[in-house]
């Protein structure tokens, strides 16, 4: 039996090829690729400074985080530094951006299991967000907001302001949303023992982020290998204890909490001065290779960039962590019902954006 | 048994079924409303005011559109479907009383026809309502449609067993299966006051099976197994168009009265409250406004829960609702035994 | 006509009323809608790909064995239903009787309960 591309649930046009036997599934097999777009072989085609734009269409719900493991991977192989600043007003955006990708998960997540309301409430907080982006930035979607060697432009005035107002808008938000998903009877049968990863499946796997922190595994690149500048502030890393769709809900649902305290904690430390390093005109970075990785919303997002020295990459290699999160998909609804897929399948949290390339 | 009396049934049942027609589309533009207002948006206002024209003008876009019927389809079970669904939706209404019996040599009253049976009538109607479904998923020839059908199968025998056996306390209280009877010998009677003080117990306790057991039976959230937009895309009615799947949609809506007009008349008194006299319009209006108490809860539930899994309905039916029904009955026999 | 038939007179009338109801819209949609048939609109719907096969195959149902039980118990609910209205009547000795029936069902269900009829996981 066919699931998708067209299917309410499948997040996008992912195709699974299900072997039912009445409602119990025998295999799943993704077949990807609708929405393939060559990102890699893009890269080698275009000059460093043009390719930013297309980053945003990756993993669309999360474009700052792709814009900041682009912009970081060529500064690393430029060495160049980058003011302070920028640094903060990248995390302040990246984590904004976190929460207003988790908010969409929580909301399909919901309507996967069948709960209409709290979509509408994820979405009209994400819309919050998505005016403070607009007023920094000018885009809604696909932000293009940083640059190498720092961000477009400075916030506007009163921007930080607002961030702030927004940090003490949502935490009553969230509480109506735990109220009607967390703690709800029948969304919790619905998830919990769903699609148990182990912590050793999920080291074999690959996966990384709240797939991989759902399972108990405390792992997070912002933690492990800091970028931008978060070792200079606090936050948990939540981990789950069963690996099951429920401790990925709540994993996800805490991140939310650590984000605001990262942003308030940002908005407490950041400097005046620049926003923009002194970048050449025409970047040429040395030859040499790199690799470098941001945590994003879905997991590590990793960039191989190798570089011969002239103004386009001459290869660049990204690592989707939907890409690879998806893989244990099949492994994870054998011998589980139709009405467990599209949880599993949610709770794996993709873009096809991201899995297509 | 004139001609008057004829005319007079033929006016009463076309009012019923107009009523019941205009009902549906009132009920859509509600619950939209309602959802609307739980989630934080507007809703339908664009046709007519505040939008209130816009169920109508879904139902004559319904009416417009292109009749399919999916190749290797069955076609005559095709359409048959949605006429299996309407047919005892409406039917059922025909025995609901909405008021007292107003004329006693006659027996006429306000509601179509007087049954001595009504309760095992509506009852049987009601689980008339699977075959509909299961029908269209199975002559739809489409894998979804198949899965809906059958859940509703699935569906049918978790809840329908709990369902009948939490009416025998009413039953057993009102002595009778009229439905007009049973309204007025549930009223507190003479001397009664302290063993009818300790029945509404188990009455409540039926009252609580019975909306489970309801809100299963017309397929609506948290249990709407069949349709489930997030698993089967539509279920049983994905390959449903035009006026075929408006039928079954308008049969959803009337199982919903149904239900709730039943639950009306056997828990919550039927068309009596206090000091609201029983002549004119008022049993009509007080009647009305339970049944819509009851609607109103079923677009609350839709709002804020999700769904269910269909197995875990069965268990929920076969290891909690079952015994606690049959416990039910047992504390009811006790009960009136001892302060009789 | 029997005289306990007559009130079911009216229903039968309203029965025709409501399937009149129903065929005609029914040939309504039929007759007003457009008819523009093409192979591809027709195909069953599995997500916008050329359906796998057909739909009409054996179908496992796991919950046969409930489905037997189901019409089992709700026989014996429907006994219950006639002594439920003559309980008032019955009494004392009706509890009793009854107490042993659903003692004797219970039983059963227990046994069930205990095989594990009812987990089909």
């Amino acid at each position: 039996m066919n699931m998708g591309p067209q299917h309410p649930s499948t997040h996008g046009v992912l195709r699974v090829m299900l072997t039912v036997d009445g409602e119990w599934i025998r295999a799943a097999d993704p077949d990807l690729g609708y929405l393939h777009r060559s990102f890699e072989k893009m890269a080698e085609l275009r000059t460093y400074v043009n390719y930013l734009p297309l980053t945003d269409r990756w993993d669309y719900l999360d474009a700052m985080g792709n814009n900041l493991v682009y912009a970081e991977t060529v500064e690393k192989l430029m060495d160049l530094e980058v003011p302070p600043r920028a640094h903060y007003l990248r995390m302040i955006v990246c984590e904004l951006n976190r929460i207003a990708s988790h908010l969409v998960f929580i909301g399909t997540f919901g309507l996967d299991v069948g709960a209409n309301t709290p979509f509408m409430y994820c979405f009209r907080d994400r819309e919050r967000i998505l005016d403070l982006f607009e007023a920094i930035c000018g885009a809604r979607l696909t932000y293009s907001y940083m640059r190498i060697g720092g961000v477009a432009c400075d916030a506007p005035d009163g921007w930080l302001e607002q961030v702030r107002d927004f940090c003490d808008y949502l935490p009553p938000k969230l509480e109506e949303l735990d109220d009607l998903l967390t703690g709800n009877q029948i969304f919790v049968v619905r998830t919990r023992n769903i699609g148990v990863i182990t912590p050793e499946q999920a080291i074999e796997w690959g996966l990384s982020g709240p797939m991989l922190r759902g399972s108990g595994v405390k792992w997070d690149v912002r933690k492990e290998y800091p970028y931008a500048l978060y070792s200079e502030v606090e936050f948990d890393v939540p981990v789950g204890t069963r690996g099951d769709a429920y401790d990925r809900y709540c994993v996800r649902r805490r991140e939310i909490d650590e984000s605001l305290k990262i942003i308030r904690q940002c908005l407490d430390k950041i400097p005046e001065g620049d926003v923009m390093a002194k970048v050449p005109k025409i970047i040429r970075p040395k030859a040499g290779e790199v690799y470098h990785s941001v945590e994003t919303p879905r997991g590590e997002l990793g960039l191989y960039m190798v570089s011969d020295g002239s103004d386009k990459p001459y290869r660049m290699k990204i690592r989707r962590p939907s890409f690879v999160n998806l893989s244990i998909f099949p492994e994870l609804v054998r011998d589980w019902k139709v009405a467990d897929v599209v949880v599993i399948l949610g709770s794996i949290d993709i873009v096809m954006g991201e899995v297509d390339g | 048994m004139d001609w008057t009396y004829w005319l007079f049934l033929l006016l009463k049942m076309v009012i019923v079924l107009g009523w019941a027609l205009l009902m549906v589309p009132l009920l859509i533009y509600m619950e939209r409303k309602v959802l609307a207002d739980f989630q934080a948006r507007i809703g339908p206002n664009r046709v007519g005011p505040v939008g209130i024209l816009q169920p109508i003008a879904d139902g004559i876009k319904l009416l417009l559109k292109e009749d399919l019927l999916p190749a290797k389809a069955d076609k005559y079970v095709h359409f048959l479907a949605p006429l299996v669904a309407v047919v005892p939706a409406f039917l059922a209404l025909s025995v609901v009383p909405f008021g007292p019996i107003t004329h006693k040599e006659t027996g006429t009253g306000y509601f179509v026809t007087h049954v001595n049976v009504g309760l095992l009538f509506i009852l049987g109607l009601g689980s008339l309502n699977v075959y509909a479904i299961t029908l269209a998923g199975w002559a739809s020839n489409n894998k979804y449609s198949l899965m809906g059908g059958i859940r509703s199968s699935a569906q049918m025998i978790s809840y329908e067993l709990s369902m009948g056996l939490a009416l025998i306390p009413v039953l057993m209280i009102a002595g009778s299966l009229d439905l007009v009877r049973i309204v007025e010998n549930l009223g507190v009677a003479k001397g009664e006051g302290l063993s009818r003080l300790l029945l509404t117990v188990p009455l409540t306790i039926s009252f609580v099976i019975y909306c489970i057991c309801g809100v299963a039976e017309t397929n609506r959230a948290p249990f709407d197994f069949p349709e489930a937009e997030s698993e089967l895309v539509a279920g049983f009615h994905t390959e449903y168009s035009s006026m075929r799947f408006a039928l079954f949609f308008l049969s959803e809506y009337v199982n919903m009265i149904t239900v709730c007009a039943l639950a009306t008349t056997l828990f919550l008194g039927g068309w009596k409250f206090p000091f609201v006299p029983e002549t004119g319009p008022f049993p009509l209006l007080v009647f009305l406004a339970k049944v819509m108490i009851g609607l109103y809860g079923y677009m609350w539930m839709r709002a804020t829960w999700p769904r269910l899994r269909y197995d875990r309905l069965m268990k929920l039916g076969w290891t909690r609702l079952l015994p606690i029904a049959l416990a039910n009955i047992i504390l009811t026999g006790i009960l009136m035994i001892a302060f009789q | 006509m029997p005289e306990y038939l007559r009130p079911y007179l009216p229903i039968f009338v309203f029965f025709l009323l409501v399937f009149g109801f129903g065929a005609v819209n029914l040939l309504l949609s039929w007759m007003l809608g457009p008819k523009k048939p093409n192979p591809k609109k027709l195909s069953p719907y599995e997500c916008g790909i050329t359906p796998i096969g057909d739909a009409r195959h054996r179908y496992p149902i796991r919950f046969y064995i409930i489905a037997m039980l189901f019409i089992l118990f709700d026989i014996e609910a429907i006994f219950l239903y006639p002594w439920a209205v003559y309980y008032k009547q019955l009494g004392l000795y009706g509890l009793v009787e009854m107490l042993i029936f659903l003692g004797i069902l219970l039983l059963g269900y227990v046994y069930l309960w205990k095989r594990g009829a009812f987990e089909w996981e």
